[in-house]
Formats: structure tokens, C-alpha cells, sequence
């Protein structure tokens, strides 16, 4: 620790800070627009501008700008000195001359940083009295909208989209007073994470476009913290609603996750509750029609007589909450229980949790990812199926340099425009071993392409390279040995390397050989790390409660009585064939489901239940983390949690022993009680007082003795939320609650998303209480000492017939998010991809058809030619709206179909 | 033979013909102080230069030898290092550089040459103005030519220095002679300014040691080399060291430039080498260095023309290519002739820069056009104090200041007439 005087008065301060981090970590208010606590400083825009003095003498002191100055020992500043004080006033009074001054109709009005910087210096009297200039705003997609003429050239937006997030369309143009940021034509924003921009921008310049389209001040936004659904990372997001409506996403800080930034998946995926597709009514199979049941007595009348004194089988769902599988589970009892994936994932995610079990140190969190110095990536094309796991990957990898070169030029991490000087934004060591290209691969110092038998041997003779005592994978070729050395003296040259497999490929071997590899590096005495992508963001959780394989319903289902299935669309996880053979040998079918599905459509009881936004739940990420999600509008009658069904159902049927619970924190606990490895689960969900909850609604709310005068002027009374810490109300714990809990980022001042360092004891840190999940395996210390054995030889030759290896898109392979308005926009066509020397052998042109036949299974879709898929794979994009499920590693046959078009003419 | 060498840079220069090729600066004594300078160490020409006094000429006047001394030597050090000559010449009113590029560019070359050599560069780039089109011709020309002769290439006249020599055709903009600015335009990106620290004699191109010079100090170093550094000071009337290229534009009776010993008088300039004004006109006050300096007026011209005299007299020596004003030209029009060119190169990186100069210019241009406020006045003193050195990122925007602050303090009741009268009382209207 070191003192640093402000104003006079002496503050203790960790080193190594610039003077504007320390100062707002201490709490004052000291205006900035360029720097960000995750991008650092550049210098740009002047506005934190501060004296400082040479010694306690000096009475001139010079202007410094506070984020571009050291925070050293002794150093004395005055943020309160008169001309530190005009000149930050004037530096608004520049930055307004040309902003349009549209707060009334601009979205980001109320949680504005500019705002909050003008009134912070207290700039309010125009003197420019010329002509602003203006600038033509540019289409980018269905995600941002773009206002330029708002635009204070803070910077922040393209470093972010490309210094930090590696996007490649998106630049700064121009010169002087006509700096414009954009595209260099009007169109989609390619990267994932463009919505970032939204919330990195200080101003209305990029707007969130989706919110656009139902939009609500943030005062009058109720929000709530809650988890993203949409891959297995698990991000925290701020979802806000008002009239019970669900109108955005905002990043939620977790310092031990995604920091300050999410991608466009978890942005944007909300919109499923929103979309057509969305469930809302129950129905029942009635002599061949539909019948629509309106009330829940009614719905309960139906149900009755179909599961009373019935046996059932159950389908839970790696997108269902931990809560909904558990009384899902308790229902149908564990043995009639099925996990509703593939079984091939069901085994991947068992291997997946017995390694992390065995040795949870080996598991980084996303934040233990940006700080490894050598990564290699076995088999998962991670920017597809866990965006935001390869942004901390191309962090890491960026960085890496950064650590070791900063000090050599005695530079200060801090100093972003240095640091890429000095690095020349050269990548640290990053391997990828993957069957075709990925969004990485301009970062890799080398990477091999594969298909996945060959990448699962590389894998392993890496591992036995590294410790002889790994298993010999045999045979290998000169060009793979040669890899194999280069990456392993890269990988024993690091601290903590960094092995990233996961279930993409639907291949065992691949998950093997990386354990193989983190453990042999562990021997190494290396502080390696293991990190597995799993295929949703529940499957850990899900794969934990216990349950058998869904070929194994397949078998029982004529047996029983009927299935119950929860949150899940059979049709992706069984082929066309073996999903008409399960759902049409069942009895009946009762379907609990957020969307309309093809099950739903068939089911003999179709109930609609509460998506993400309107329940509360805990989900288990790839790590191992336990998280809690909060519901943010009041329970619908219509649309109840599906725990709440099954309890329902559970009291329906007589000889079911007890009630689970009627609250979403008492099933939790009666899981945690009844399942050790979910003991840790009660420290997640207590919360001291039921009195002073969080309110959801910030207090500055209106409407709320308005909005239903319309049919009655007594206002009704809160709707409860019994066992949640968060009320449903503008009264409550407004002040210092545990960071993890806060529904909102606002502080007296700071109305917009930068407020969240007032949070923090120090910017960029931890939230204050922070409870960041809750890790379920506990270290048992005895580090592994075994090895998985070679469970495999490359089988090169399939005569003439393809291996299907499956291919994930950011946008389309989800199954909710797929539903949302804004990223259907951006879900590519369904399509057949094959190597370019297979295309010159089945005379196929990009485009052309093509049919797909295996055992169980035949469709005819476009090809797409991949030249950096290896010869003898066809891509088969995974849980792509229009493609059945193809199990990975099958092997097909292709035919190529005649052009009709040509025949035409 | 060094007793009468007193125009060390402009002695090859003939305006009536082409500048002399390889054989004929060979013959007049070129390149021996290369050769000089190879046989020394790299230490030791530092050494030399450092000695010699010299101040870089583009405006800033930093010590060259000093400048040189910070760049990481020995085996150990970062590799490969980089020498450009900053020939990106666009401040208003200069154009010294202009004459050594046509007019000797083996100078340059030699120059280049030996300063590479001191601080031990592998490559050097002239970075040039774009529109020195004739420039570039004859560079190319001259760097073919000392290739061919082995003056640049590898193991230079049988040592083991190499040094790769090219040229680079700016795009154009003022910010692009910035240091800095230079350096990130030569590496293909905007032509921002970067920070200091790291400076770039550490960090600049591509991250490597690189030393920025300006055109006419790299010229000075053949004589230095040649004749020594007692020599060179010797050249100067003051402190100061050497010969020096003024030049003066404006209404006088001859405009041009002459290589003068540094520290010549404003006076003899102005009246022995310019002849005066031109009939009719009178001298209200002169920009000593280009358009980023202050005014000074006709009570300076006892002034020596060296760096802490001009500096002394409020103003700065910058490039020593002086601009009249004279008593038929309207000072307000001058400042805003000058502010509308500066508003026009600002980077658009720092926000004092980018959006005060233009306000100041739209406030110039109003009064120019009688559409002036009093409250303008205000406003201008404020950006003249807030565009100062420390609150922008770069000299660029403290630079633009200079003319406007000084004609506020020398002119004020120009633009207060100006004002008042509500039209441009030069104007012809």
C-alpha cells in the first residue's frame, strides 16, 4: 500500500493504479469518458483532467490528466483545485458543441454517462452558437442501432469491438471535428459481441435495437440478477421488464466470470420470451382435436385422471433449471428418470464431471482464463459454442506479452496505447487443434487441422511427450510429431497453461486426451488448468442430479404409462426416425415447455411454463459453479415455474410421500438435503431477512398508483416472492446488499452502467459481498495420479463414405435464442458442408444440393465448401433451425443431387 | 579549409541547375565525413555530435547528440533500429526543407547515413511530404545512386554496417511531422500522437528504438562530422551552434531563405537579406518560425534568430521561416487563414484539439465577417489558456495558439474594431 494525497488529505492506495482508478476506488467523483476499468487508458478525451503538485510547497501545480498519471507513492493532486475544475467543465462544453441535445428522445436518456458527466462538472450555458455538424448513421444489423450525430469520440467503441474483442469491421474514419465511428459501409455488425457496444458506449450513439422496439427508461425498468441460459459459461445478466413485459439484457458483473462484457447469444437470446413461438395457453388432446384449457382448476381437472395411479417415465432438460430435473426426478423416481440429450452428450457430460470431480483445481474460472500463458484448444470450436470463453481466450492470449514486457519498459499495465507499441499486438502462445478454421485462428501460433480421431492421438501423444508415464498413443506422423514438440516445450514453458476441450465434437477420446495433457503438465509441477465446454447451461447441473441415457426411454417407453417432458424438443436429441418411434409408442405425453415444439404440438397435455426472466432457479455451469438466478416480474398463473407442476403433480398422484416444496428456495433446499454434492447450494440461497428485501424497482419508478387506475384506483399490493432476497417493490434494502444481488448498477450521480464501480472496493475488482456462484467440488487435495488409457487408433479409411462431424453457429445452434426476432436474422441457412477436395470429387459447386443418408436419418440440404475441413468429414450444423440431429461420427453416404436450374434452361 | 566553410548546407545549391549527382558531390567533398564517421565508433560520433551543439531544426530545438544518447545500444539492444528523416514539411510558411531535398539530397543522404550509423539503425525512411513531388524525384534519384555506390546497402564501403534507405510519400496531413504521428503513420495507422513515456527512441516503429530527425539537422551532421564541433559552434553569432536556413515570406522587398549563422540579428535578415518591406508598406509584426509561433513585433528586431533569444522576446524559433504582417493585411484574416489550417489537421484524438479549434475558427471567421460578438473575445482567451501545453495531447492545438494568443495581445484592438464596426475595416466592402 501506498499514500497518495488528494486535496491535502492523505488515502491509502494499493500500487501500480493511475491516478483515476485510484480515485474513484476511493469514491470520488471524477469524470472520465476514454477509459474503461476492462480497456484501461489512452489519454483521449481530457476529461479527468487534475492538478497535481510537485510537493506539499508547490503552490502552481500543472494540469495532469488523471488516468494517464502513475499513482505513486507521495504523489499530491487536487481534483477540487479552481482550474483543474474549469477545464473539466470545458472539456464538456467542447464535447456538446456538436451533440445533438435529443436527452428527451434518445434511448440511452436516464442512464446516460454523458448526462452524468455534465451535470458532475457542472457545465450548463451554451456559448457555441454556430452550426453543429452532423454524420449519416449506418444500418448495423438487428442488434445496435447507430446515432452518430451523439457521438463525443470517446474512443472506447472501437477500442473495445477491436483492440479487446479482436472485430475486424468496425473502425474509426476521418479527422478532426468529422471523426466518425462505423463501419466502412452500412451493414451487419459481424462480431458476437458487438452488443457490448451498447453498454461501452457513454452515450446514445449505440443503442440496444431490440429495446428499441419496447422501450422503457431505466428508472421504470424492474430488474433482477439473473444467469444467462444460452451456453454452459453461464454469464450474469441484468434482465429488466415492465409491465410484466421483458424488454432487455444488460451484463451483470461477476469477477469471477464474464467481468463487464457478455456476447451477443446472451444479449439478445431473451427475445425467445417474447417470440411467436412462445407458449401461452395449455391444451389437450381431445378426440383428435385440441382443446384449450383456460384456468389451472381446469388444467389440474385433466391431469388427474392422466397420471393418477399412473407410471411414468420423465425426460428432464439441460436448459431446465436444477430445481424443475430435481422434482422431475422426485417424481418419476430416479430410475425412470432420462436425461433429454443425446446419448452421446450424456456420456461426454459423465466423463466431463468425474475428471473435474477428481481434481476440481484443474477447472479455471473465465477470470483464471484471461491470466494463462499458454492455451491450446483440443477439438471445440469455442468462439461457436462459448463465445465468451474465447474472448477471455483472445484476452489471455493478447495479454499474455503485455505481463511480460510491461516490466521490461518499466511500464504500467494500465497504459493501453504503450503496451500495444510495445507488443506490437503480437499474440502470446496459443494452439489450436480443431477440424476446420475458427474465429481464433488469427491468434494461433499454430494450428492443425484434423479430423477428430487424429486430434484425440495428437492429444494423447502431447500428454505422453509431456510425461512419459501418459499412455503412448503409437504411431505418429513427422508433421504431428513435430507439433507435438513445439506445443509441448510452449506448454512447459508457461505458468499455467490451459487446456480447453469440451463436448462439440461429441468425442470422448478428444475429452481423454485433454485430461491426459493437464494432468501430465500437472506432474510437470506446472499449474495447469483443464476447462470443458459443455453443451447447455445446465447439463453439469443435470449431469450431477444422476439419471440414465434417453435410447433407454426408447426401450421403456411402451412399458409405462406415459412420459413426462421437461423443457426439451426430443428432435434434438434423437434422429426424425427414433423421435417418432419414442413419442409415438408413449401413451401419453405431458410436455412442460417455454416454446412451441414439435413435441408440444403432439403432446396429449401441452403446459406452458415460465422461461428464465419470470422464475427463480439455480443452473450448474461448466465449471462446476452453482449459480442463482432471480425471477424479474411476478409469478403468471398461466405460465408457473415447471417445479411448481411437478409438485403439482406429485400431490396428484396419492402415494407420492411429501411435498417438495412451494417456493423455488425450499425445493433448493430440500435438494441440497437430499443430494450431498448440492449441500453447498444452501449457502446460494440464504438470505437473512424477509422483511428488508432488494427492491426490483428502482425508486425512482412511476406509474406505479397509475398503471391499473384503469380498473381499480386502490392500489394492489405487491405481488409476494416468498424465500427470494428481491421484492417485488421501489421499497426495501436500497443501500449496501451483496454484489451478486444487485438488480441494477445506479448510485446518486451515476445513473448509467459505469456506476457498477461504485460497487466495487476497487474499480475493476470485485463487487463489495460478491458471492460469484458457488463452486460444488470441493478439492480433495490428492492431486490424480492416473492416466486415461489410448482408447482408440485412427481409422482413416471409411470407403468412399463420410464421418459427420458436427458444426456449431454463435447464432443458430441454441435452441431458445434461435427463437429471438433479432439473432433469427443472423442464423445461417441450413446446410451440408464438405472439404473443397471432396466437393472437386462429387463435382459440387457452393450451393449446389446435396443428400445426406445414414441409418436412421436422410435430408438434402445446400453445400457449403469449408477449404480448411479435412478431406473425408461432412459438417453437419448442430441444433440449426431446419436440421435434424445427425449424431456426430456416424458415418453416410452424400449424393450429390442435378442442378434443376441448369436443367431448366 | 574549415575557416571558410560558412554555408555548410546551401554551398552545393545553385538555383539554376540540377543538384549535383553522386560523382560531382564527390568531388566537392562529399561523403569524407561518412567515411570519417565509419572509421569512428558509433559512441564517439554521438560524442561528436553531441559536442557540436546542435538543436534540431524543426522547431523544437532539441539537442541532437542528447536526442541520440537515450537510444539503446550494445549487443543487447532491441534490434532492428530505425532512423527517419522527418521531411513531412507543412507547417505554413516553411519550406527550408524543401530547398536542402532539391537542392542536395546526397547531403541528406549523408547525413542519414552517419546518424544511423551513430545510433546504429539498420533502416532509415525519409518521410516526405506529399507534395515534394520534385523532392521525390530527386531522392530516388540520389538514393540510387549512393546504393550504387555503396553509401547505403550492405557492409557500407567494406564495414559491417548496413543501412537500408527508402523513401515514404506521406499521405498528407500536418500531424503526420509530428514525431509520433510520423511513427504510427509509417506503420500504416492513423496518424494519432502517441504518449511519452515510452518515447520513441525506446519504443517507435514497430515497437523498436527509432530517432526522428528533422531534415535540415540531419544536414548539419556531414559538416559536423567533417570539420568538427568547434567548428560548427564557431558558425553560430551566439550560444547557439551553426548555420541556420531563415527564410521570410510576406510583403517584403525580397522573400526567400538564406543559410545565416545562427543567432543573425531579425534586423539583418529582415532588411540586409529580405531589402526591407516593399514600398508602401510597413511592418506591424512577424511569426519568427511558421504558423505555430508567437507574434513578434517591429520592437524585436534587434532580436539574435537563436532559440533562447526568440524565446526571451515571447515567441519561439521554430523553423526560422518568418511570415510578415504587414499594415495592409488584416490580423484577424492572418490568425484565421492559419486557425482554419490547424482546425483542419487536428487528429481528431483529443477533445480540446478537435472540437476548440474549430469553435475558434468559426469565431475568427465571424468577426472577419463583421458577424463578430464581444463575448467571442472571451471565448477566444479561454481556448488561448485551455489549448495550452499539459491540457492537449499533443503540441499540436498549443502550437495553433501561439498567433491567436499574441495577436490578441499585440492586435486586441483590431478585433475589437472589428467587433464594433461589425465588418472587416481592411476589407475592401
Amino acid at each position: 500500500m501506498i499514500t497518495i494525497y488528494i486535496d491535502n488529505q492523505p488515502h491509502q492506495i494499493r500500487e501500480g493504479q493511475n491516478l483515476l482508478a485510484a480515485c474513484l476506488s476511493l469514491g470520488f467523483d471524477l469524470p472520465y469518458f476514454c477509459w474503461h476499468p476492462a480497456m484501461h487508458s489512452v489519454g483521449a478525451c481530457r476529461q479527468c483532467a487534475v492538478k497535481q503538485f510537485k510537493d506539499e510547497n508547490d503552490q502552481r501545480g500543472k494540469i495532469v490528466m488523471a488516468c494517464m498519471t502513475p499513482a505513486t507513492e507521495g504523489v499530491r493532486i487536487s481534483i477540487d483545485d479552481p482550474e483543474a475544475r474549469a477545464f473539466r467543465s470545458t472539456v464538456i462544453e467542447w464535447l456538446m458543441v456538436n451533440h445533438p441535445h435529443d436527452c428527451p428522445v434518445c434511448d440511452e436518456g436516464g442512464e446516460c454517462h454523458l448526462q452524468d458527466m455534465t451535470v458532475m462538472t457542472g457545465h450548463n450555458y451554451r456559448r457555441f452558437r454556430f452550426k453543429k455538424r452532423t454524420h449519416v448513421n449506418q444500418n448495423l444489423g438487428p442488434f445496435v442501432n447507430h446515432e452518430m450525430n451523439r457521438c463525443i469520440q470517446c474512443y472506447r467503441c472501437v477500442r473495445f469491438y477491436r483492440d479487446y474483442a479482436g472485430g475486424l469491421d468496425f473502425n474509426v474514419f476521418g479527422a478532426h471535428d468529422s471523426v466518425y465511428f462505423g463501419r466502412q459501409t452500412s451493414g451487419i455488425l459481424e462480431g458476437e459481441f458487438s452488443g457490448n457496444l451498447v453498454e461501452v458506449c457513454p452515450t446514445g450513439v449505440f443503442t440496444d435495437k431490440t429495446f428499441k422496439k419496447h422501450y422503457t427508461r431505466k428508472w421504470d425498468l424492474a430488474t433482477a440478477p439473473s444467469v444467462c441460459i444460452h451456453c454452459s459459461v453461464g454469464c450474469n445478466i441484468i434482465i429488466g421488464a415492465r409491465y410484466g413485459r421483458i424488454r432487455r439484457v444488460l451484463n451483470r458483473f461477476n469477477s469471477q466470470i464474464n467481468g463487464y462484457f457478455i456476447c451477443d447469444r446472451g444479449r439478445y437470446g431473451y427475445e425467445h420470451i417474447l417470440s411467436e413461438k412462445r407458449l401461452h395457453g395449455s391444451r389437450i388432446r381431445e378426440n383428435g382435436g385440441h382443446k384449450e384449457l383456460r384456468t389451472n382448476e381446469e388444467i389440474l381437472r385433466h391431469l388427474t385422471p392422466l397420471i393418477d395411479g399412473k407410471r411414468f417415465i420423465g425426460v428432464g432438460s439441460p436448459r431446465a433449471t436444477l430445481e424443475s430435473n430435481f422434482a422431475l426426478q422426485t417424481l418419476v423416481g430416479t430410475e425412470n428418470f432420462f436425461h433429454g440429450v443425446p446419448d452421446r452428450d450424456h456420456a461426454l457430460v459423465e466423463r466431463v464431471i468425474s475428471i473435474t470431480k477428481m481434481d476440481p483445481t484443474l477447472t479455471p474460472s473465465l477470470d483464471q482464463v484471461k491470466n494463462c500463458d499458454a492455451i491450446l484448444i483440443l477439438g471445440e470450436d469455442i468462439s461457436e459454442t462459448a463465445p465468451m470463453l474465447a474472448l477471455a481466450v483472445r484476452r489471455a492470449v493478447m495479454d499474455e506479452p503485455r505481463r511480460h514486457l510491461a516490466p521490461k519498459y518499466q511500464l504500467p499495465l494500465w497504459q493501453d496505447q504503450a503496451l500495444q507499441e510495445v507488443t506490437q499486438n503480437k499474440p502470446g502462445p496459443l494452439f489450436l487443434a480443431t477440424i476446420g478454421k475458427t474465429r481464433l485462428d488469427n491468434l494461433a501460433t499454430h494450428r492443425l487441422s484434423a479430423h477428430p480421431e487424429e486430434l484425440s492421438h495428437f492429444g494423447f501423444a502431447l500428454a505422453h511427450a509431456i510425461d512419459p508415464a501418459a499412455p503412448d498413443a503409437g504411431e505418429t506422423s513427422a508433421e504431428m510429431e513435430s507439433c507435438v514438440k513445439s506445443i509441448k516445450e510452449a506448454l512447459l514453458a508457461a505458468r499455467n497453461p490451459l487446456l480447453i476441450s469440451g463436448t462439440g465434437l461429441g468425442h470422448a477420446a478428444l475429452i481423454e486426451a485433454a485430461a491426459n495433457i493437464a494432468r501430465a503438465l500437472r506432474h510437470q509441477g506446472k499449474n495447469a488448468y483443464l476447462d470443458f465446454v459443455l453443451p447447455h447451461c445446465n447439463s453439469m447441473g443435470l449431469g450431477l442430479l444422476g439419471g440414465r441415457p434417453l435410447s433407454h426411454a426408447l426401450e421403456m417407453v411402451s412399458q409405462v404409462d406415459g412420459i413426462i417432458i421437461l423443457e426439451n424438443e426430443i428432435s434434438r436429441s434423437f434422429s426424425s426416425s427414433r423421435t417418432n418411434q419414442f413419442l409415438g409408442a408413449a401413451k401419453t405425453i405431458i410436455n412442460l415447455d417455454i416454446m412451441q415444439t414439435p413435441t408440444s404440438d403432439i403432446a396429449t397435455l401441452s403446459i406452458p411454463v415460465a422461461s428464465y426472466a419470470e422464475s427463480e432457479g439455480t443452473l450448474v455451469n461448466q465449471e462446476g459453479r452453482a449459480q442463482r438466478f432471480y425471477r424479474v416480474v411476478p409469478e403468471n398463473p398461466n405460465l408457473r415455474e415447471s417445479w411448481s407442476w411437478l409438485v403439482e403433480m406429485m400431490a396428484l398422484i396419492k402415494n407420492q410421500p411429501e411435498r417438495l416444496g412451494k417456493t423455488p428456495h425450499e425445493i433448493t433446499t430440500k435438494l441440497a438435503q437430499v443430494n450431498p454434492i448440492f449441500a453447498p447450494l444452501l449457502s446460494l440461497v440464504s438470505w437473512g431477512s424477509e422483511t428488508q428485501k432488494i427492491p426490483r424497482e428502482s425508486h425512482r419508478a412511476s406509474g406505479r398508483t397509475a398503471m391499473t387506475a384503469d380498473i381499480s384506483v386502490h392500489e394492489p399490493k405487491p405481488a409476494d416472492d416468498p424465500g427470494s432476497p428481491l421484492a417485488f417493490s421501489m421499497e426495501g434494502c436500497h443501500g449496501d446488499v451483496p454484489g451478486n444481488l444487485l438488480p441494477r448498477y445506479w448510485s446518486p450521480g451515476w445513473n448509467s452502467v459505469q456506476s457498477l464501480a461504485k460497487f466495487q472496493d476497487e474499480v475493476g475488482g470485485p463487487l463489495r459481498q460478491e458471492n460469484p456462484g458457488r463452486r460444488l467440488f470441493e478439492s480433495t487435495g490428492n492431486p490424480i495420479k492416473n492416466y486415461f488409457a489410448v482408447s482408440e487408433k485412427i481409422k482413416k479409411n471409411n470407403h468412399g463414405r463420410w464421418q459427420v462431424v458436427p458444426l456449431y453457429h454463435v447464432f443458430g445452434s441454441d435452441e431458445l435464442s434461435a427463437a429471438g426476432a433479432a439473432i433469427s436474422e443472423r442464423i445461417p441457412d441450413p446446410y451440408i458442408a464438405i472439404s473443397a477436395k471432396d466437393a472437386a470429387q462429387l463435382n459440387l459447386l457452393e450451393n449446389s444440393r446435396i443428400r445426406l443418408i445414414a441409418d436412421r436419418e436422410q435430408f438434402e440440404r445446400p453445400v457449403k465448401i469449408i477449404s480448411s475441413l479435412p478431406a473425408g468429414l461432412v459438417g453437419v450444423p448442430m441444433g440449426l433451425p431446419g436440421m435434424p440431429y445427425v449424431e456426430p461420427g456416424t458415418i453416410v453416404d452424400l449424393i450429390a443431387i442435378p442442378d434443376h436450374r441448369d436443367n431448366e434452361k | 579549409m574549415a575557416a571558410v566553410i560558412t554555408k555548410p548546407l546551401t554551398q552545393h545549391i545553385r538555383p539554376d541547375r540540377e543538384p549535383l549527382d553522386i560523382k560531382a558531390y564527390e568531388y566537392a567533398g562529399g561523403y569524407q565525413a561518412a567515411r570519417k564517421a565509419l572509421a569512428m565508433s558509433p559512441l564517439d560520433v554521438q560524442k561528436v555530435v553531441g559536442d557540436s551543439g546542435l538543436r534540431g531544426r524543426g522547431g523544437a530545438g532539441f539537442p541532437t547528440g542528447m536526442k541520440w544518447s537515450f537510444v539503446p545500444m550494445g549487443p543487447d539492444a532491441p534490434r532492428p533500429k530505425f532512423l527517419l528523416a522527418n521531411a513531412d514539411e507543412m507547417e505554413p510558411g516553411t519550406f527550408k526543407d524543401r530547398l536542402l531535398l532539391e537542392g542536395v539530397p546526397h547531403l541528406l543522404i549523408e547525413g542519414m547515413l552517419i546518424s544511423a550509423y551513430a545510433i546504429q539503425a539498420e533502416i532509415a525512411y525519409v518521410f516526405l511530404r506529399r507534395e515534394y513531388y520534385q523532392s521525390a524525384r530527386v531522392l530516388l534519384r540520389a538514393i540510387a545512386e549512393a546504393e550504387q555506390a555503396n553509401y547505403l546497402g550492405k557492409n557500407i564501403l567494406g564495414t559491417p554496417f548496413s543501412l537500408e534507405l527508402r523513401l515514404h510519400q506521406s499521405a498528407g496531413r500536418y500531424i503526420c511531422g509530428e514525431e509520433t504521428g510520423l511513427i504510427n503513420s509509417l506503420s500504416g495507422r492513423r496518424s494519432t500522437p502517441r504518449a511519452k513515456p515510452p518515447f520513441p527512441q525506446f519504443v517507435g516503429l514497430l515497437g523498436k528504438p527509432t530517432i526522428v530527425n528533422n531534415v535540415e539537422s540531419l544536414c548539419c551532421i556531414p559538416g559536423i562530422m567533417q570539420y568538427g564541433p568547434e567548428w560548427f559552434k564557431s558558425l553560430g553569432l551566439t550560444k547557439d551552434a551553426g548555420t541556420k536556413l531563415y527564410g521570410i515570406s510576406g510583403r517584403a522587398l525580397r522573400t526567400g531563405l538564406w543559410e545565416l549563422p545562427m543567432g543573425t540579428p531579425l534586423r539583418e535578415i529582415l532588411e540586409d537579406h529580405a531589402g526591407g518591406m516593399q514600398p508602401g508598406y510597413t511592418l506591424r509584426g512577424l511569426l519568427p518560425g511558421g504558423a505555430s509561433t508567437d507574434f513578434m513585433l517591429p520592437e524585436h528586431l534587434d532580436t539574435p534568430m537563436d532559440f533562447d533569444a526568440v524565446q526571451e522576446a515571447g515567441s519561439r524559433l521554430g523553423t526560422g521561416t518568418m511570415i510578415l504582417l504587414d499594415d495592409h493585411t488584416c490580423p484577424v484574416g492572418f490568425v484565421h487563414n492559419l486557425i482554419q489550417f490547424f482546425a483542419r489537421e487536428s487528429c481528431g484524438w483529443c477533445t480540446p484539439c478537435r472540437e476548440g479549434l474549430p469553435w475558434v475558427e468559426k469565431i475568427l471567421q465571424a468577426i472577419e465577417t463583421g458577424c463578430g460578438e464581444s463575448a467571442d473575445l472571451t471565448v477566444l482567451e479561454d481556448h488561448c489558456r485551455l489549448l495550452g501545453p499539459g491540457y492537449t495531447y499533443c503540441p499540436l492545438a498549443p502550437g495553433a495558439m501561439e498567433p491567436l494568443q499574441s495577436a490578441l495581445k499585440y492586435f486586441k484592438q483590431d478585433f475589437v474594431r472589428h467587433i464594433e464596426e461589425k465588418k472587416c475595416p481592411w476589407s475592401q466592402a
